[in-house]
Formats: structure tokens, C-alpha cells, sequence
């Protein structure tokens, strides 16, 4: 993996800059002839197969949540029986709003705190040569590959200790000094800008700052906002820090909120899974209407991502 | 020629000593920028890290006295039967999982190739599963998979097969957790789509010159060329499922009478280390048992690295 060879990544461009023309030699991507009529077909069968496969949880999920609790498992897409009360009956059973609310805001913040930092330390890594800049890039690629469950319990010590350990905080205020994966990420869209421009800004004199805010960041608008997207992803999704800090139900975040729901109303519970798809539902379709806004982006991302592999 | 980058090599770097090197503006200003992440990394990563490997020799649990005790937990680790178990579990859940995802991402990424525009239609289907919060995934798990009304079971009734009970049945459950899990390998398909589109189509071309079928293509060209993406996955989906939680989690444990399913079968390393650590608040215990999941965790990481020397091919290596 490239990832432990500097030498290599250095020259990974970034996405959107073209390759030198001598070097461009035609790719499969590019390739567009025909596989044969008979061929397209069955591909296209296969692939129609595999998308029923794959969207009909989405569509059995909502199908569900519009059900009586007797019709669930029947196993209709169409509802037998249309029954909409179910988001209202959620709604006055548990507190959803606020956990929407929590939801969001805990998010948000993720997002923007490891977006930032991790822009600047990214540029300090790409943009100056310093005494001790391998080595603490070294520790920046070796905290990547750090499992994260090994950090669990000492960093809730770290929180108790703080008498933080029951509030929100945990959940985002550690974004605030950034992430390996996005530092690493961003650094390597810093490295394809050319120097000239930094060159010519310090002549007349701008400061490190300006360099960074006026030339960098700009210049890096899309791979910061992968960085944002992925990040709210990440955040939303998470059910492990909610269930080891959030202990009163008013802080919850909405997975740990679905957590709750089950407990109440699924296997062990009262049996009323329509109430519970509803909650799916609630807490997915955030993140569907998120990918659909910034699809583009996230393919992108992770493309970049397998690249550098 | 392209334009000089950040990344290239600048010319006529400044010598000098350290001391000089310190003295200089762009030094201080270069450790400002990282300041953050270096506040972080002694806070989050090298402080807990210590810490955590301190305390895997005490009996802390947040409330009595904390003593030393040695060894112990370490010893603990080998006569408790649940560590045996629950790696157990999780090896063989890695073990069925990781390959399967490859196998079906390779096919599904090969099948993309070549529909022309549907391809990025295709592939926001693909993609749409990972969206979905592994706490519904695992909500999911249960209502689909429910051996007497989940709909899996309906249809393997169709075609005259009696479903097994996939959600109580102890043999069952990780094999039903594989599935379920395979719905969320978009990112795989999406890392191997945009491989395979960097292929060199001349490669093909010498390669049908040479007389090589389809399978030869495959074999000789496809598959050295992807391999670095191909072990970029192997490396990122092990350690992925290795620290498997959340849908085991909320499909088989929680609070109080949700609790449907008692046995062990569901019981995943990360879970027993959560229970430990926040259920029992066995710190000290806990904090072993991530050790021991961390050197697992890098003794399978260094032998794919290892293994990877002798499969993974990277342009312009002179291997």
C-alpha cells in the first residue's frame, strides 16, 4: 500500500488535473466499443437484478413504516392498509424532534471543527519543509491505520476525568483537532497546486495566512467539501459514542434514539415493527437526500481514496 | 511540462542546523498550522494509548480503590471463555465476509464496465446501502431476516426451501450478519469501478495478440493491474469487520428486556470489549482486551503487507 511510501503518493496528481499529454495512454474508461449486442444485454440484465436486490430493503423499509402492525410482514410494497399515523404516533411517543435537533447540530459540528483543522494541518504538512516534518507526518499516517475501538475506553476515562463523560461533547469536540485520514487526503490535493502561485503571493508580501486562506483553501474547495460530506456521514451514523456518553434521552442523537425504539418496540418489546421501521426510516432518510444532493462528490472521494491503495 | 506543485522537490532548500532551522519564521509558522492536530494526537491518541496500557494492569473500574494487579488481566484473557468465543466469532465472520465482499464487488465493478452512461446509475444504487446508518442496517437484519415471517425466508419458500431461523438460531447468525452486511459494499464496487477504468486498453489488445481468452485477460491483465486497489480493500474491509459492532450490537444486545437472545453466537470481540468496559465498567479488563484485539489486529495487517509483496503490482516497480 502506498500509503507508508511518500515517494509514491508525492506524485499521485489530483483529481482534475490532467496527466502530462505524452504520458496519456488510452484506458478502459475510455474505451467505447460495444461488447456485442448479446452481451450488453445480459449485463444489463444482471445489473437491473442486482439494483432490485439492492433498493428492495429502501423500498420494503418505507412500505413498512406506512403499515398497521399486522401488515408488516406481509410482505406487499403497496400498503394493504395506508396508514401515515405511524410518523405521528412516534412522534408523541419519544422525543423525536429533539433528537433531530441533537442529530443535526452534533453533525454539523463534526463536520465543520474536522474540516478545518484538518485543511490547516494539512497545509503546514504540504506547503512548508520543517526539522521533524517526516516524523510527525509518520505519526499523522500511523494514527490512520490506529484501530479505534483500542482508544474507547481510555478516552472515556479522558472525559470522565473532564466530568464531560455524560454530555455531547465527546461526540464532536475531538474533530476540533483534526483527522489523520482527512488530514492525509487534503494534504495530497495541497501537493498537486502549483508552487508558482505561493511564489508570487510572498513576493508581494502576503503572509502564511493569506497563502493558506486566499490560495490554498480556494483552490481546494472540492476536496474539502468531500472531507465535509464524508464527515457528516460519519457523524450522523455513529452509534458508538452515543451509547457510551449519551445516557439521558434528551441528549440522544437519532441512531441511538432508533436504539431506543427497538428496545421498546421490537424483538423483546411490544412487537410493533411498523414503529420501528418508522424510525429507520427517519434516521436514513437524512443521509439518502445528503447523497443525492452530493452524489458527484462522494464517488469522487472514494475513488481517490482506492487510489492512493 | 507541467508547472512545479507543492509536492515537487523545491530547490536550493536552506541548510543549516536545527537550532538555525527553529529560529526561522516559516518553521514556527508551519508549527502553528499543525499545532491542532498536535494537541489532539498527545490528548486523543498518545495519552489514551498510555494510559489504556497502564491501566491494563490495575483492577480500575471507575469507583473502588485502583490496585495493581500484574498480570492478571492478561492471564484472564486465556481463561475466559468469552475472549475465545468472541474472537471466535469475529475471525470467522472476517473470514466469511471479506472475500465474499471482494468476489461481489469485483463482479458487480466488471459488470459496470461497458453500459455506457447506465454505469453511474448502477452505481448510486450500489452506493445507496453504505448511506444507511448501521443501526438500521442492523434493525434490518431482524425484520428481513426473521425466520418465520422475514421476507428472506419467504422467498427461499418460493423456491421450495425451508429458510433457517437466522436471527435465533446460534449457527445462523453470522452467516445472516454476512449477508446483510454485503448490502453495504458500494464503496468496494466504487474503489474497483474506478480501477478497472485505468486499465491501459493496449494491454488487452497484447494480450489478445498473445492469443489469451477471457479468462486469461482477466487472470494476466485485469487483476495485476487492480491489485493495488484490490489489496487496499483486503487491508481496510479486514480491519473493518475485525472491529464489527454496531449491527450485532443493536439486532442482539441492549437494555433490559430487549434482551431476546441470550447466547453467545452474537457475541462479536468489540461488543464483549463495550460490555466490559461500559456494562461491567471493567476498565482495567477492558483496556487488555483492546490490547490484545490492537495485536491481532497489526499481526494480520503485517502478514497481508507481507503477502501483498509477492501479489500486488505497481506501475513503473522493477520487481
Amino acid at each position: 500500500m502506498t500509503v507508508l511510501d511518500e515517494r509514491r503518493t508525492n506524485d499521485a496528481e489530483a483529481p482534475g488535473a490532467a496527466p502530462p499529454a505524452a504520458k496519456r495512454r488510452r484506458t478502459v474508461g475510455e474505451r467505447r466499443g460495444p461488447a456485442g449486442p448479446l452481451g450488453r444485454a445480459i449485463r444489463m440484465i444482471l445489473l437491473i437484478g442486482c439494483s432490485i436486490a439492492f433498493l428492495y430493503p429502501f423500498l420494503w423499509l418505507v412500505s413498512a413504516s406506512f403499515k398497521p402492525a399486522q401488515q408488516v410482514f406481509d410482505n406487499a410494497l403497496i400498503p394493504e392498509t395506508f396508514k401515515p399515523g405511524n410518523y405521528s404516533e412516534i412522534w408523541d411517543a419519544f422525543p423525536m424532534l429533539t433528537w433531530l435537533w441533537n442529530s443535526t447540530v452534533i453533525t454539523l459540528a463534526a463536520a465543520v471543527a474536522v474540516t478545518i483543522s484538518s485543511g490547516l494541518v494539512a497545509f503546514g504538512f504540504a506547503y512548508f519543509r520543517f526539522p521533524g516534518r517526516n516524523v510527525l507526518f509518520a505519526l499523522v499516517i500511523g494514527t490512520m491505520m490506529l484501530p479505534g475501538t483500542v482508544l474507547m475506553v481510555p478516552q472515556y476515562l479522558i472525559w470522565d476525568w473532564m466530568h464531560l463523560s455524560s454530555s455531547q461533547l465527546p461526540l464532536w469536540a475531538p474533530n476540533l483537532f483534526g483527522s489523520a485520514f482527512y488530514i492525509f487526503l487534503l494534504r495530497q490535493f495541497f501537493l498537486g497546486l502549483p508552487r508558482e502561485l505561493f511564489e508570487a503571493a510572498r513576493v508581494d508580501g502576503a503572509s502564511y495566512w493569506t497563502l493558506y486562506w486566499r490560495i490554498a483553501v480556494p483552490l481546494c474547495k472540492p476536496a474539502l467539501l468531500v472531507t465535509f460530506i464524508f464527515e457528516i456521514q460519519a457523524a450522523w451514523t455513529d452509534l458508538v459514542r452515543p451509547l457510551i456518553y449519551l445516557r439521558d434521552p434528551e441528549l440522544y442523537t437519532v441512531p441511538r434514539g432508533l436504539k431506543a425504539v427497538l428496545d421498546q418496540f421490537g424483538e423483546g418489546g411490544e412487537w410493533r415493527w411498523e414503529i420501528v421501521a418508522t424510525a429507520s426510516v427517519i434516521v436514513t432518510l437524512p443521509m439518502i437526500l445528503i447523497f443525492f444532493l452530493c452524489q458527484r462528490h462522494f464517488t469522487e472521494g472514494i475513488a481517490t481514496q482506492g487510489r492512493k491503495g | 511540462m507541467t508547472a512545479p506543485t507543492l509536492g515537487d522537490p523545491r530547490p536550493g532548500a536552506r541548510r543549516g542546523g536545527l537550532r538555525a532551522a527553529f529560529k526561522r519564521r516559516d518553521t514556527r509558522a508551519a508549527y502553528l498550522f499543525i499545532l491542532p492536530w498536535m494537541i489532539g494526537f498527545l490528548i486523543f491518541t498518545a495519552g489514551p494509548m498510555i494510559a489504556s496500557f497502564v491501566l491494563s494492569f490495575t483492577n480500575y473500574d471507575g469507583i473502588g480503590s485502583t490496585q495493581g494487579v500484574g498480570l492478571a488481566n492478561y492471564k484472564q484473557l486465556f481463561d475466559d471463555p468469552s475472549v475465545a468465543k468472541s474472537m471466535m466469532n469475529t475471525l470467522l465472520f472476517t473470514v466469511l465476509r471479506v472475500p465474499l465482499q471482494m468476489a461481489i464487488a469485483l463482479a458487480l465493478a466488471m459488470l459496470l464496465l461497458r453500459v455506457g452512461r447506465a454505469a453511474g446509475f448502477f452505481r448510486t444504487v450500489f452506493y445507496l446501502p453504505v448511506m444507511t446508518p448501521h443501526v438500521a442496517v442492523g434493525v434490518l437484519f431482524l425484520m428481513l431476516f426473521n425466520g418465520n415471517v422475514g421476507v428472506i425466508n419467504k422467498a427461499l419458500g418460493y423456491i421450495g426451501i425451508t429458510g433457517p431461523s437466522w436471527t435465533t438460531d446460534g449457527p445462523w447468525i453470522k452467516p445472516g450478519l454476512v449477508l446483510i452486511s454485503l448490502w453495504s459494499l458500494g464503496t468496494t464496487v466504487v474503489i474497483y469501478f474506478a480501477a478497472l477504468r485505468n486499465v491501459p486498453q493496449d494491454l488487452y489488445e497484447a494480450a489478445e495478440l498473445d492469443g489469451a481468452g477471457p479468462w486469461g485477460r482477466f487472470r494476466h491483465v485485469t487483476l495485476p493491474q487492480i491489485s493495488g486497489a484490490l489489496f487496499f480493500t483486503l487491508v481496510v474491509n479486514t480491519i473493518g469487520s475485525l472491529q464489527t459492532f454496531t449491527e450485532a450490537y443493536t439486532a442482539f444486545y441492549g437494555t433490559g428486556q430487549a434482551q431476546s437472545y441470550t447466547s453467545d453466537d452474537a457475541l462479536f470481540y468489540v461488543v464483549y470489549l463495550f460490555q466490559q468496559a461500559f456494562q461491567f465498567m471493567h476498565m482495567g479488563y477492558a483496556s487488555a482486551l483492546a490490547w490484545l484485539l490492537f495485536v491481532v489486529i497489526v499481526v494480520i495487517t503485517v502478514i497481508q503487507f507481507r503477502l501483498s509483496k509477492r501479489f500486488v503490482y505497481y506501475e513503473g516497480d522493477a520487481r
